[in-house]
């Protein structure tokens, strides 16, 4: 079996009285797009602050390129090679899409104490940043600011940013969020491919997408796992119709 | 961009205003002219100095005062040990501006980080309040430590020396302080623009998706608020050789609210925000105070016009708002 | 070192802990409710006190006065959030600061203008003259009676805050905003009666400790940077944070300054120590603030845990 990418063990996380994650366990193997589905409040948004390294769990550890990460830091998880969109676009608003990339390509180049040298004439930052737009699509964008950048731009920009760090794995939160028929269709023929590079935990509301692109799926209801398996699992399993799809088998 | 151009513009009348004002008070004979223009020098450089940390990092510090004290302080501590050819913590004092410079720097840099690191674990309305309270210790411990003046401050009888220069003039005193200034521009104009710059502006705009690149939040900060307080601490030791006088006021809240105010209306963030901003006040000051024993009111309220309705400062006025290619 | 000094340094400490407490209460139910950091509170802390001054000397009576400065500085406070600061709550710290501090150049010059350049006097009513024999020790009653006033309206706030319709829709305010709105509470009314219940305590604190200080331009912002300390020590937006952060802040601060000289002579030259006891007990009270920092960032009370 393959060594799997990230790994989360008995993750536990309650607020008050509300178990937002109950024993969650699951992995996320080279090769392979992960998606994780459940309906409103099942405690995606949770799982996906732990894993990210906002949220602290309860208990229970995550293990990312076979070290133990749970303590570190986001920005410690990021520069391993976590790569992370958000599921509300979030952007440097006064920088341009190119300066946003360029951001996060200078971290994954190391640290950012360098106080001396202009940015903005390092031809290596910017050539760098320039050709992973031109690999979303956005080589025309690059000198627009991200706040007045269309909504799907900024989910493209998003992508482009987790994209700059050369992640091990990417964690994408609702990539496809309010996007048309035509984005999404891109993006899951974009995501086809990104699978190679490195896997991907997908977060999604679009089932269609996740059907078309998942080579596995987990479900998530109330904060536990009820199933995980390949799409036809998933697709026929009744426990999933009746809690997710609400679809009484 | 033509604001990107407008703004070239004004900072380049700004520098060559600053310095050919004086040259031109040197030629006239009117040395309070001199030393009007050298007061606008240093203040705008320890409003380069807060900059850094407001402008850029977005951390409104109301306590830069303690640092533009301790580096007032430092200049007058090691000039009178000098002076009375004393030691002070087992080393000789010194009259050198070069010497004293660095010393000012690093004492000012070391306690910008003991509070920053302190009031960087907290953020918002906490992080002003704690800058403020921190400020104030300083300024208590300062006015009750008794072997350097106490309340009555610190006489510097002799200005200290820079070589090749005699300081006691004043277009000679106006020369230093305008050097160091645009060294401080020149510095904080290459800060901006690398890469810590940039990990301190996106910081500022949204510290999540900072971490999510990579960038510790923390580290950048703290970094960026120790060289702030060591710019703001050379400025003081500047000050301190202008007047000849190591007041406390010089670390009393007032001075934080100044130094804010200085940056605002030139406006936050600009390179020569603080330039302007320096001159606006102490224009107002010339201007109104010898009108009126209540300038402050005017000034005051001028401030809560500013405010109100005019956020962007002058340069913001004049250059629109900033943009970052 | 005597039981009697030291009882005295203890209420000392109570009594500007109380003092405290009145000028926090105010300026840290504007920070939860408003979201608004206020410099002036301490000019509404130097308005009581000229006011009840200058009423005090023009009608002979002392608790007149005090009225006169409590109203003043709710009215004052009042005035100050529909001109201004109302159009501040939406906007950044940064804004709030400048405006604030403003404000603070304003109210200064306008009370210098008002009663002229130097400092008034308020006498202690004779009714509250003299000292008490507390057994051990005589003190002043007035102090006495200080701590006792702070006490009082410590109550009658915590009553105010946990009894009543205000109360509840203050701690409304505090939690949601748009969810008061909704119940149809007038939230403009509301922010403005919250910031004169605040200015009108600072006031009163003013006016209080007139009586024992001299009344002077620029007495209220030392008094205001230790009522941030207390907040920061208290827990923004909590009352009984401001309490416990207040006497804290009172006693260690009192007692430090009249402590750690007599220690430091234990092992230095008198004179020495006396300086530098001073010295580091003006810090005594920084240093708690920090240690607070480190183990509880958001403060021992913090209103929304």
């Amino acid at each position: 079996m393959v060594e799997p990418v990230l790994t989360l063990s008995h993750l536990k996380k309650s607020f008050g009285a509300l178990k937002a994650t109950d024993d969650v366990s699951l992995t996320l193997i080279p090769g392979e797009i992960h998606a994780l589905i459940g309906p409103n409040g099942a405690g995606k948004s949770t799982l996906i602050g732990q894993i990210a390294g906002k949220i602290a769990p309860d208990s229970g550890t995550i293990t990312f390129r076979g070290r133990d990460v749970t303590q570190l830091s986001t920005a410690q998880r990021a520069r391993l090679g976590l790569g992370r969109s958000f599921q509300i676009s979030s952007l440097i608003p006064e920088f341009s899409a190119r300066r946003n990339v360029m951001l996060a390509l200078q971290s994954r180049q190391g640290h950012p104490f360098r106080f001396l040298k202009p940015v903005q004439r390092d031809r290596g930052l910017i050539a760098g940043a320039q050709a992973i737009l031109t690999r979303v699509g956005m080589e025309g964008r690059a000198s627009v600011p991200s706040a007045e950048l269309s909504h799907g731009e900024r989910r493209l920009l998003e992508i482009a940013m987790a994209l700059a760090l050369e992640p091990a794995c990417f964690l994408l939160d609702e990539p496809m969020a309010g996007m048309g028929t035509e984005g999404v269709g891109k993006l899951v023929s974009f995501l086809q491919d990104l699978k190679a590079q490195a896997p991907i935990l997908l977060v999604e509301h679009d089932m269609d997408a996740v059907f078309a692109l998942a080579d596995r799926i987990t479900v998530l209801v109330y904060g536990q796992i009820i199933a995980s398996g390949s799409v036809e699992e998933i697709r026929h399993d009744p426990r999933v119709r009746e809690a997710y799809l609400g679809d009484p088998a | 961009m033509p604001e990107k151009s407008r703004e070239y513009a004004v900072n380049a009348v700004l520098a060559l205003g600053l310095l050919l004002v004086p040259l031109w008070a040197l030629w006239a004979g009117e040395p309070f002219t001199i030393t009007l223009a050298t007061r606008i020098a240093i203040l705008a450089l320890a409003g380069v100095g807060l900059n850094i940390a407001l402008g850029l990092g977005g951390m409104v510090s109301f306590g830069h005062a303690a640092y533009f004290g301790i580096g007032a302080y430092v200049a007058g501590i090691l000039a009178q040990h000098a002076f009375l050819n004393t030691p002070v913590l087992g080393l000789p004092g010194s009259n050198q501006m070069l010497t004293i410079w660095p010393v000012a720097m690093l004492i000012s840099g070391v306690m910008a980080t003991a509070i920053g690191a302190l009031s960087l674990r907290t953020s918002g309305i906490f992080f002003i309040m704690i800058t403020l309270a921190f400020a104030q210790m300083v300024f208590y411990f300062a006015i009750s430590w008794p072997a350097y003046g106490g309340e009555d401050g610190l006489p510097i009888y002799v200005r200290n020396q820079f070589p090749g220069l005699n300081t006691m003039r004043p277009w000679d005193l106006f020369l230093v302080a305008f050097g160091v200034l645009m060294v401080g521009l020149a510095f904080s104009a290459l800060l901006r623009g690398s890469r810590f710059g940039a990990a301190l502006m996106a910081i500022r705009q949204n510290p999540e998706r900072a971490a999510a690149v990579g960038i510790n939040p923390y580290g950048v900060q703290l970094t960026a608020f120790a060289i702030s307080g060591m710019i703001t601490g050379l400025a003081g030791a500047l000050m301190a050789d202008l007047t000849r006088f190591t007041s406390p006021s010089m670390m009393a809240w007032p001075m934080s609210g100044e130094l804010i105010v200085i940056i605002i209306l030139g406006g936050t963030g600009r390179l020569f925000g603080p330039v302007a901003g320096a001159a606006i006040l102490v224009g107002f000051e010339v201007t109104f105070g010898g009108m009126t024993e209540h300038w402050k009111l005017w000034l005051g309220l001028v401030l809560l016009g500013a405010v109100l309705f005019a956020r962007g400062g002058l340069i913001g006025l004049i250059a629109g708002k900033e943009r970052h290619g | 070192m005597t039981a009697a000094l030291f009882l005295e340094q203890v209420l000392n400490g109570l009594q500007l802990g109380l003092m405290l407490f009145l000028m926090s209460a105010g300026l840290t139910l504007v920070f939860g409710v408003m979201g608004l950091i206020n410099l002036a509170h301490g000019s509404l802390y130097m308005i009581g006190a000229f006011f009840c001054a200058a009423a005090a000397a023009a009608s002979g009576n002392f608790w007149l006065g005090l009225i006169a400065g409590t109203a003043a500085a709710a009215a004052a406070g009042a005035l100050i959030e529909v001109t201004v600061l109302r159009r501040l709550y939406d906007r950044d710290h940064l804004d709030q600061v400048l405006a604030t501090f403003a404000l603070i150049l304003v109210l200064s010059e306008l009370t210098k203008i008002g009663f002229g350049p130097f400092p008034l006097f308020l006498d202690v009513p004779p009714i509250l003259s003299g000292t008490v024999n507390l057994g051990i020790a005589h003190y002043p009653l007035y102090r006495l009676a200080l701590i006792g006033f702070g006490l009082a309206v410590a109550l009658g706030l915590w009553l105010l805050i946990a009894r009543t319709r205000l109360g509840i829709r203050i701690r409304a305010g505090e939690n949601d905003r748009e969810m008061i709105a909704a119940l149809g509470v007038n939230i403009r009314a509301l922010y403005t009666l919250v910031f004169a219940l605040g200015a009108g305590l600072a006031g009163l604190a003013g006016a209080l400790v007139g009586a024992v200080q001299s009344v002077q331009v620029g007495m209220g912002e030392p008094v205001l940077i230790l009522a941030f300390v207390v907040i920061v020590i208290g827990g923004i937006g909590s009352i009984k944070g401001a309490m416990v952060g207040a006497l804290m802040v009172g006693v260690i601060d009192t007692m430090g300054r009249f402590l750690l000289p007599r220690l430091f002579g234990h092992f230095m030259e008198q004179s020495q120590a006396a300086g530098i006891g001073a010295a580091l007990a003006s810090m005594l009270i920084y240093v708690l603030m920090a240690a607070v920092l480190v183990i509880r960032p958001k403060g021992l009370f913090p209103a929304h845990a």
